[in-house]
């Protein structure tokens, strides 16, 4: 039986059958992620699946059976994973949303999670379309595009990563559902940055938005996709196998030890500039089209726990001794 | 001279918001206390940072009596905005001290009242230079007056003021200073003609000092073994996540390495404040929050959530005038029926009503372990009055029980378990085992959620299913009856009772005392939880007219009430209610219970 560095076979990382629509891009992101922690060897233990509500959200059934999954109230699961991660600072936090979950009734939420740089993993799943409501513009729909009846969406869109970056995001990356050989590695990656990674997946809705007028269906995103780099996942002490031509390769250290590089694709590209990601986000969407890869890494950056310099033992663990105040020192409290 | 009114009397200070005055109330406060005389000090303070009228009054009661009264006795006048609506309210046969540069004339002019005028802003300008300090020292100044006039010595506001500035040598010395120049202007140019004295006493303050319900509340977090708190600044619980922030630094701070044992997070809403403290309690923290009505509107979603998905998390509720932002910096039991049900259709929650100081402290640790025990929102409704009021309180007692963490499987009960089920009712008292995340078993995950659920925490949709786990929910709230704090029981034995909760508490008690010298006694139950103890129906069955009195205008405890007693008993039960934002005081139970009893079919429901 072939098994991952924790010596754990892939099946452990699989969960329920899922439910949602047969072509689903939310089905690949599931089977990606499936790859992605297996091969990254997390711990199933310690993994605290979160999702709020909408089709996304439902995903975290349909992978690592034997994790703690927490689906909360719709746009409110960046603070619920705030809190799970200040309870137990050794979790991996992985929350899974969508673009309605997100970009509209949780945008304030997502906003303040960046802003706390909240230890976690946020996936947006993002087809700019409600689905279990059957069919509604969701904020990230681009201007112009139209529903499945013709309707066209008025109002200017919502760009996941581009707010991301504005917020003072840690990671961001921006990535498609059947992109396996860019979305696995780049999902590693937010497994090993501490701080919050934001990952805005492109997942097209067959059944609400695949049709002609729609900027997310599999065609348009197949035709109109920029992809600024390639990203490769070493983990720490790896060595580096594959030859990169000098100044093709721009190489981020991340704070576990671990790396990723990034080959230069259409030009070249600084994953470190904050200014030149909102430039790029700003310019494809002007053409009509848009970037995938590593859109911008800031790493070593503190995240919440440190900056609020929580004791490394869990805090759900700490035990009357740890948290009362001494016998000794309690009568001075009482004088007037 | 009247016939002499010794340490029983009310003092009001009008003043204007913004001008330092809390600082020398509180001075006065305690130089009062400290002469053994127990003193119930109200604030009733605008929403406002600067320039709207505030009043301050220090009842002073030697039975000891804690709310607030509508006798207004001695009369501090510094604020001329509000000059002749205070002179108004003074008692007859009651004394005004006044800034003398306010006329006297027309409605200001009353004939039963002792008038000293003091030339408060001539004196403070002759005496210090610095012009932005001047309008605090002022108010150090009066109290100089008032304690020349009433008998206090010049030691014990000095000894007040110490321990007002105590880390504040200077400013220290500067109000002692002030406050003196009101005792030489009192002893040399005012001649005592009111009533009012001051004596000291003792045997009535041993033991007390003061402290306010948010403070203690917070010290109940400390001693509870929160950990993870989250709050959104709101008037009036405000203070309390202060508070614990102020005994975290102190107490869960590492002085070496300056690593902490708690993390408190200012959050964007009460919306994500009740999501992190409900995201902590599922992986295992003890987690609260601290909020008003406003904020507990935002948290109903979130709390259902709780409820059903079966989280632990406590939730202060310093309860304020509503609806709608209302009068945020005035008091009301407005929340308890609202609470008691928050967030849409079969929500049921347990809900504590403290009423002192102790019990803010009691009942907040009480909710920590209510919450690992029944895993769910715990709500504590306290008030404006009780949670930023000064209270007059006992030492706080040391915890001596250990945490009650509830059911949770740790790995080695995962061992020796063939199969598990998160809502299974093992115990057959509605209350399931849960495990935490972080778990080294791989049979100890479960997906929590607030759609439908089955044993299993599987998704279902089935009829059977959802039914099954509301009545497991029911069953739940059921066995909590009992775990809560239960009722108690003053008098015995009297057709007529009252029945009340939290804050109006102290006004119930000098009601009975006033009735009792009107030569009708009374039996009272004081409810100090939701769900209804069974002893509540056993209480209204053993009285002919039990008075639910409380500071709302819809009666929503009577309500809660009249739903949940047996028919035949809520005839029995009648309703008084006060809700003008101040605190319940006697009278108000008082007047409306003898009408009730003199007119009995006027308030027949």
């Amino acid at each position: 039986m072939t098994v991952n560095l924790i010596g754990l076979s892939r099946d452990v990382y699989k969960g329920l059958p899922t439910t949602l629509c047969a072509g689903c891009g939310h089905n690949s992101i599931t089977n990606h992620l499936i790859k992605a922690l297996y091969e990254f060897g997390v711990t199933p233990h310690l993994l605290a699946k979160m999702s709020g509500i909408g089709c996304s959200s439902k995903t975290p059934a349909y992978f690592v059976e034997q994790a703690h999954g927490f689906n909360g109230v719709h746009g409110r699961m960046p603070s619920a994973a705030t809190g799970a991660k200040l309870a137990n600072r050794d979790l991996l936090v992985l929350g899974i949303s969508g673009d309605g979950d997100t970009a509209s009734i949780g945008l304030g939420q997502y906003a303040h999670m960046i802003r706390r740089n909240v230890d976690c993993v946020y996936i947006v799943e993002n087809n700019g379309v409600y689905g279990l409501t059957k069919g509604q513009f969701s904020a990230t729909a681009d201007q112009g595009s139209t529903l499945k009846n013709g309707t066209p969406n008025e109002y200017s869109t919502i760009d996941i990563c581009g707010l991301a970056i504005e917020l003072g995001a840690t990671f961001v990356a921006r990535s498609f559902s059947g992109d396996g050989k860019q979305l696995v590695p780049l999902l590693q990656a937010a497994f090993a940055h501490r701080g919050t990674s934001i990952l805005d997946i492109i997942s097209p809705c067959v059944t609400f938005n695949d049709h002609e007028g729609s900027t997310k269906s599999y065609a348009y995103v197949k035709d109109h996709e920029v992809t600024i780099n390639a990203p490769d996942f070493i983990r720490p002490r790896e060595e580096i196998t594959v030859d990169y031509e000098p100044g093709t390769v721009q190489e981020i250290a991340l704070e576990d030890g671990s790396r990723v590089l990034l080959r230069k694709v259409d030009r070249d590209y600084d994953a470190t500039s904050r200014i030149d990601a909102l430039s790029l986000i700003h310019e494809t969407r002007r053409d009509g089209e848009f970037v995938t890869g590593l859109l911008y890494a800031d790493t070593g950056v503190p995240d919440l726990n440190e900056r609020e310099k929580l004791v490394q033992k869990p805090l759900k663990d700490l035990k009357e001794d740890e948290l009362r105040i001494p016998r000794t020192e309690w009568d001075a409290l009482f004088t007037t | 001279m009247q016939q002499r009114v010794t340490n029983d009397f009310t003092i009001r200070v009008a003043t204007v918001n913004g001008s330092g005055s809390q600082s020398s109330n509180l001075v006065l406060t305690n130089a009062i206390f400290r002469l053994g005389i127990p003193v119930a000090p109200k604030n009733v303070f605008p929403s406002n940072i600067e320039g709207l009228p505030t009043w301050f009054d220090v009842r002073i009661s030697s039975r000891g009596y804690q709310c607030r009264t509508r006798d207004v006795d001695v009369l501090v006048a510094l604020n001329p905005a509000t000059w002749r609506t205070d002179i108004a309210g003074v008692k007859a046969g009651g004394a005004v001290i006044h800034e003398a540069s306010y006329p006297i004339a027309g409605e200001s002019q009353r004939g039963d009242v002792v008038y000293y005028a003091v030339p408060f802003n001539e004196l403070a300008k002759a005496n210090f230079s610095d012009g932005a300090l001047r309008k605090y020292l002022l108010n150090m100044i009066y109290v100089g007056i008032v304690g020349e006039l009433l008998g206090i010595s010049e030691a014990d506001v000095e000894a007040a003021i110490a321990a007002q500035f105590k880390r504040k040598a200077k400013a220290a010395a500067t109000n002692v200073e002030a406050a003196r120049i009101g005792y030489t202007y009192a002893r040399e140019q005012l001649t005592k003609t009111d009533r009012f004295t001051l004596e000291r006493i003792t045997g009535k303050t041993d033991g007390l000092s003061f402290m306010d319900g948010n403070r203690a509340a917070a010290l109940g977090c400390i001693m509870g073994g929160c950990t993870v708190a989250a709050w959104y600044p709101i008037t009036p619980s405000s203070s309390l996540c202060e508070s614990f922030i102020s005994l975290a630094d102190k107490y869960r701070t590492d002085s070496q390495t300056g690593e902490r044992r708690v993390a408190i997070v200012q959050a964007e809403d009460e919306l994500a404040a009740i999501g992190m403290v409900l995201g902590a309690g599922w992986a295992g923290a003890r987690a609260m929050t601290s909020t008003s009505g406003p904020g507990i509107s935002l948290m109903a979603e979130w709390a259902g959530y709780g409820y059903y998905a079966e989280v632990p998390a406590v939730i202060f509720d310093v309860q304020r005038a509503g609806p709608s932002t209302g009068l945020p910096t005035r008091t009301m039991q407005g929340d308890v029926s609202f609470a008691y049900t928050l967030s849409h259709g079969d929500t049921k929650h347990i809900v504590l009503l403290p009423a002192t100081v102790q019990e803010a402290y009691t009942m907040a640790m009480d909710a920590f372990d209510l919450a690992d025990r029944f895993q769910t929102p715990i709500f504590v409704l306290s008030d404006l009055d009780l949670g930023m009021n000064p209270w007059m309180t006992q030492a706080l007692p040391y915890p001596r029980r250990p945490f009650d963490r509830g059911k949770v499987l740790r790995e080695k009960d995962l061992d020796k378990l063939e199969k598990w089920g998160r809502y299974r009712d093992v115990d057959k008292d509605g209350v399931p085992y849960r495990t935490l995340p972080g778990t080294n078993h791989a049979r100890a995950g479960y997906f929590t959620r607030g759609t439908g659920h089955d044993e299993e925490a599987r998704y279902s949709e089935l009829p059977d299913v959802w039914q099954r786990n509301l009545d497991r929910l029911i069953k739940k709230h059921e066995t909590a009856r009992l775990a809560v704090p239960q009722p108690l029981v003053e008098g015995h034995g009297h057709p007529l009772a009252i029945l009340a909760y939290g804050t109006t508490h102290h006004a119930v008690t000098e009601a009975r005392d006033i009735l009792e010298r009107l030569g009708i006694e009374t039996d009272y139950m004081r409810v100090r939880a939701l769900p209804f103890s069974p002893d509540v129906a056993a209480f209204v069955a053993r009285h002919e007219r039990v008075y639910v009195v409380e500071q709302n205008r819809d009666g929503q405890l009577y309500g809660l009430l009249r739903v949940e007693l047996p028919d035949h008993l809520i005839s029995r039960i009648h309703s008084i209610r006060h809700y003008n934002g101040v605190p319940i005081d006697a009278h108000a139970i008082v007047d409306p219970l003898l009408q009730a009893e003199r007119e009995p079919a006027v308030v027949a429901e």
